[in-house]
């Protein structure tokens, strides 16, 4: 005999009531990210060498490492709202389910980190050394 | 039993014919996926290896410039373009666009030229810059 209410059963199956956001959210990081690569493009393009000091150089400025920042952010954003999706539509076993999206979100933000330290060391100035 | 092949054919579980929507459909998620990967891991390195000195940097570039990091930065450019041509498909239909039958059937075909074109045009911009 199933002690619980029909409503137990049915809490936390079907709509979640946060998917419009889900889907709102994909579509403004993917806009972010089509201006921010376009920029960068353009940055990378104007650079007189893609070597380790001319690309310092240019991480130095704000106006680089900002707009790097934003791009790395909405990058990662983009690709753990789109990963999501994909883990939900094809993997089925609750447990690995949720196993998937547990790394995903710690790829997401263990990227994030790392790359956002990694252009704050240089807009800041740091002595070049290794990051990890 | 006759059936007139002039007529559409209702989609069914097992009956249905590849259409050019159906694969830019699919090679939105693959690419989708290789970029989220193997294309956000790259972008990590490359930004970590600045920030570590220049021979850190130097072990980025040589695996990059090599025949198997150039084989992945090739498929990585043409991802990112069929996945960015794919995805603004998807925002022109997203405000209701591009649904009549002809006109979703040309931008879906025209992501794939479109794709490639942008990825050719891309290395020649490359090679140009050195």
């Amino acid at each position: 005999m199933r002690l619980e209410t029909p409503i137990a059963r049915v809490r936390g199956l079907g709509s979640a009531r946060s998917g419009a956001r889900h889907w709102w959210l994909e579509r403004l990081t993917s806009v972010a990210t089509l201006l921010l690569f376009i920029w960068l493009a353009v940055a990378l393009l104007r650079l007189p060498s893609l070597d380790q000091p001319s690309v310092v150089e240019w991480l130095r400025d704000p106006f680089a490492a900002v707009p790097m920042i934003l791009l790395v952010v909405a990058t990662f954003w983009h690709l753990k709202l789109g990963l999501q999706v994909v883990i939900e539509d094809y993997v089925h076993e609750e447990g690995l389910k949720l196993f998937a999206i547990l790394l995903l979100d710690f790829f997401v933000i263990g990227g994030v980190a790392l790359a956002a330290f990694a252009v704050l060391k240089i807009a800041f100035g740091a002595a070049s050394g290794p990051v990890l | 039993m006759h059936r007139n092949p002039a007529r559409p054919l209702s989609p069914h579980l097992t009956v249905w014919k590849w259409g050019p929507h159906m694969l830019v459909s699919i090679l939105h998620r693959v690419t989708g996926a290789g970029l989220a990967t193997v294309g956000a891991a790259g972008l990590v390195w490359w930004l970590v290896a600045a920030a570590s000195g220049p021979e850190a940097y130097q072990g980025f570039t040589s695996v990059v410039t090599g025949w198997f990091g150039l084989v992945v930065g090739v498929g990585l450019s043409w991802a990112f373009f069929q996945h960015m041509l794919s995805g603004l498909r998807h925002l022109f239909m997203d405000v209701g666009a591009g649904f009549e039958l002809r006109t979703n059937k040309f931008w879906a075909t025209a992501t794939l030229p479109g794709s490639l074109l942008l990825t050719a045009l891309f290395w020649l911009c490359l090679a140009k810059a050195g």
